[in-house]
């Protein structure tokens, strides 16, 4: 099946259907959130939570007997909150780094997991309930209830955003101006944790638990790279999110035994790369080309200010001179020679060179510039 | 200045990690003083203020703005941190960030609409920021968001300013500005407490001083305390004022 065939079907056909939209909506959910943690500098946060929900998922598991998914998420989401609020009560009660505190937790509960599930996998009717399919995800087995579920924390948490949006805003930006304007900031902050819990909880049987964080930032971190405006970077990490879990779908399901989760990070991957070398303003290529401009209009500018100098001491700024008393100067090549003819700041007559009108008066206010940089 | 006290600090012990950082503090700051307070490096400057704000919980004593807890008074306190606090990478604008300072008034979920919008403007043309209204916050000068921040507490149209080290890398010109504008604001009556590093220039921003290092050292007026005795006391080394100066 090529991609092509693929999106004629995914309006026919009701299983890829249910994937596809499962992934976009994910996406969402997990692009507009992740905003958040990227911002708070909280990159190991959903790490720590999607590694908390291992051993919940297993214990669900042990007290159900059964491979209800229902109940795995109930399981998975007590472990995440357990896990995370117990980090922001290290970090508040005895003052660890919030790393120390988030790697911490997370190699606790992720080895209580593993070791949990070693011993369930050993059980007979393990192999029905799949549970290691959490750790790297199986799109495949997304139902409609499932979407729905994923729909409702997406329509949650958008509406939590758009009541609370400046609330949030300033608390990410400055808490400590946050709570000295009167807000709950601790309320703030249990709201966002939690909404970032449920979108990795309802990540995890697609994505897993191993990826999770990932699906979380990449979407935002691209998105910040191609704006200053906090909306705009929600809105579009909201749109690479929905692209990525679409597309890494698609390749998926094109290309046999590709599994979808970690195709959707990869997408998402190409995402960040893309947009950390490529965006405007913030990008690599952008940045290198603006540094090699400067680098030379600097040398231009050497250049001109040295010919001021000269003609400076004429009755006649236009008086030619030879391009040989510029050999002496480092600043000069043919290029920037070149250069300075083509806007016009010179003329050049074979060996000769003259100053025009409007190079002197360029190279006039750049002098002034640099005498005025020091106030 | 008046018989009023805006803060009223009592037995103040702040400690992080079991190691107390500030030891029993009494203060009273009348109201309309433009007050200093000076220390050395981890003297409890910052800890100090951010109990004053609630923003620290204490182990022991009692605060009161204007004889009642900060939680009651929030709206007649403007906070103004120390720069360097924040991530000024973060996607906003000079305005959008002043815009801030109507939040508390405007109180949950409501948003600022067009009188909060020209009230931010005005602020910003007071710091002289106006034509960078628009500009990508991590885009401005050390002088330049430092201006941001106090147009931001100015919104706030509070009784009772807090600031933290607001010369802090500035240039002479931004120094200057903010200096007449701090006067202004005691000119019109406002408390005004800044947490400040340049002793030299105690005498001529202020009125009012307070000497801390851990515990309080001395306050009140800088015509009478700030002086050889309380500088060495604060800084440990022989101070002379006349040296300063
Ligand atoms: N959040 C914190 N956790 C632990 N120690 C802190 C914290 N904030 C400040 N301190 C310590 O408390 C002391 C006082 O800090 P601070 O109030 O910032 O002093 P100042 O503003 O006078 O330089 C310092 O020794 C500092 O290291
Ligand atoms: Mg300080």
């Amino acid at each position: 099946m090529s991609v092509q065939e693929y999106f004629s079907l995914v309006v026919t056909d009701y299983t890829l259907r249910t994937i596809t939209l499962g992934t976009a909506i994910l996406g969402i959910v997990c692009g507009m959130l992740g905003s958040f943690a990227v911002l708070r500098k909280q990159s190991l946060l959903g790490d720590a939570i999607s590694h908390a929900a291992l051993p919940g998922i297993v214990i669900a598991f042990l007290i159900s007997g059964a491979k209800n998914s229902n109940m795995l998420l109930i399981g998975a989401l007590v472990s995440g909150l357990v896990g995370t609020f117990w980090i922001s009560g290290i970090v508040k009660k005895t003052h660890l780094k919030s790393d120390t505190a988030l790697g911490l937790i997370l190699s606790l509960f992720f080895g209580f997991g593993m070791l949990l599930l070693t011993f369930v996998q050993k059980m007979p009717n393990a192999q029905q309930a799949g549970l290691d399919k959490y750790l790297f995800g199986q799109a495949a087995t997304l139902v409609e209830s499932d979407v729905w579920l994923m729909a409702i924390v997406m329509g949650v948490s958008l509406l939590v955003l758009l009541l609370f949006w400046k609330e949030f805003k300033v608390q990410h930006f400055d808490p400590d101006y946050s709570k000295s304007l009167g807000f709950n900031t601790r309320f703030l902050d249990v709201i966002m944790t939690t909404l970032i819990v449920l979108a990795i909880v309802i990540g995890l049987q697609t994505v897993g638990v191993v990826l999770m964080s990932a699906m979380l930032l990449a979407p935002a971190a691209a998105a910040r790279q191609w704006t200053n405006n906090l909306g705009i970077m929600i809105f579009l990490a909201a749109v690479f999110g929905a692209l990525s879990g679409i597309f890494g779908t698609a390749i998926s399901a094109t290309s046999n035994n590709l599994s979808t989760g970690p195709l959707i990070v990869l997408v998402a991957a190409v995402f960040v790369v893309i947009s950390f070398v490529f965006s405007p303003g913030r990008g690599l290529l952008f940045r290198e080309i603006r540094h090699w401009k400067n680098r030379n209009d600097l040398q231009l500018h050497k250049t001109l200010h040295f010919m001021y100098e000269i003609a400076k001491t004429h009755e006649d700024i236009s008086h030619p001179h030879k391009v040989k008393i510029l050999n002496n100067f480092q600043g000069y090549t043919r290029n920037s020679l070149k250069n300075l003819e083509d806007r016009e700041y010179i003329t050049v007559d074979g060996a000769m060179w003259s100053l025009t009108q409007k190079g002197y008066n360029k190279a006039m206010n750049l002098y002034n510039q640099q005498e005025n940089s020091y106030d | 200045m008046n018989d009023k006290i805006a803060i009223k600090v009592d037995d103040l012990t702040v400690a992080y990690n079991f190691k107390p950082v500030l030891w029993d503090v009494d203060l009273s700051i009348p109201e309309g003083v433009l007050m200093a307070i000076v220390g050395p490096n981890g003297a409890g400057k910052s800890t100090l203020i951010k109990a004053m704000l609630d923003i620290v919980k204490p182990i022991a004593g009692t605060i009161e703005i204007f004889g009642e807890p900060y939680k009651k008074q929030y709206k007649k306190v403007a906070y103004v941190p120390q720069k360097g606090s924040v991530d000024w990478d973060f996607p906003t604008t000079a305005l959008d960030v002043v815009l801030m300072g109507t939040y508390g008034s405007l109180g949950w979920i409501k948003r600022p609409g067009k009188t909060q919008k020209k009230r931010a403007l005005e602020a910003l043309e007071k710091v002289g920021m106006l034509e960078f209204r628009s500009r990508q916050i991590s885009q401005l000068s050390g002088g330049q968001q430092q201006r941001v921040f106090l147009a931001r507490a100015l919104v706030q149209e509070a009784s009772i300013y807090i600031m933290d080290e607001p010369f802090q890398g500035v240039d002479a010109t931004t120094e200057k500005a903010i200096v007449n504008i701090l006067k202004e604001l005691r000119k019109s009556g406002k408390t005004v407490v800044v947490v400040h590093h340049d002793l030299q220039t105690v005498p001529e921003y202020f009125d009012w001083v307070t000497f801390l290092n851990v515990k309080k050292i001395a306050t009140g007026s800088v015509k009478d305390i700030f002086n050889d005795d309380n500088l060495t006391k604060t800084y440990g080394i022989n101070y002379k004022v006349s040296v300063l100066q």
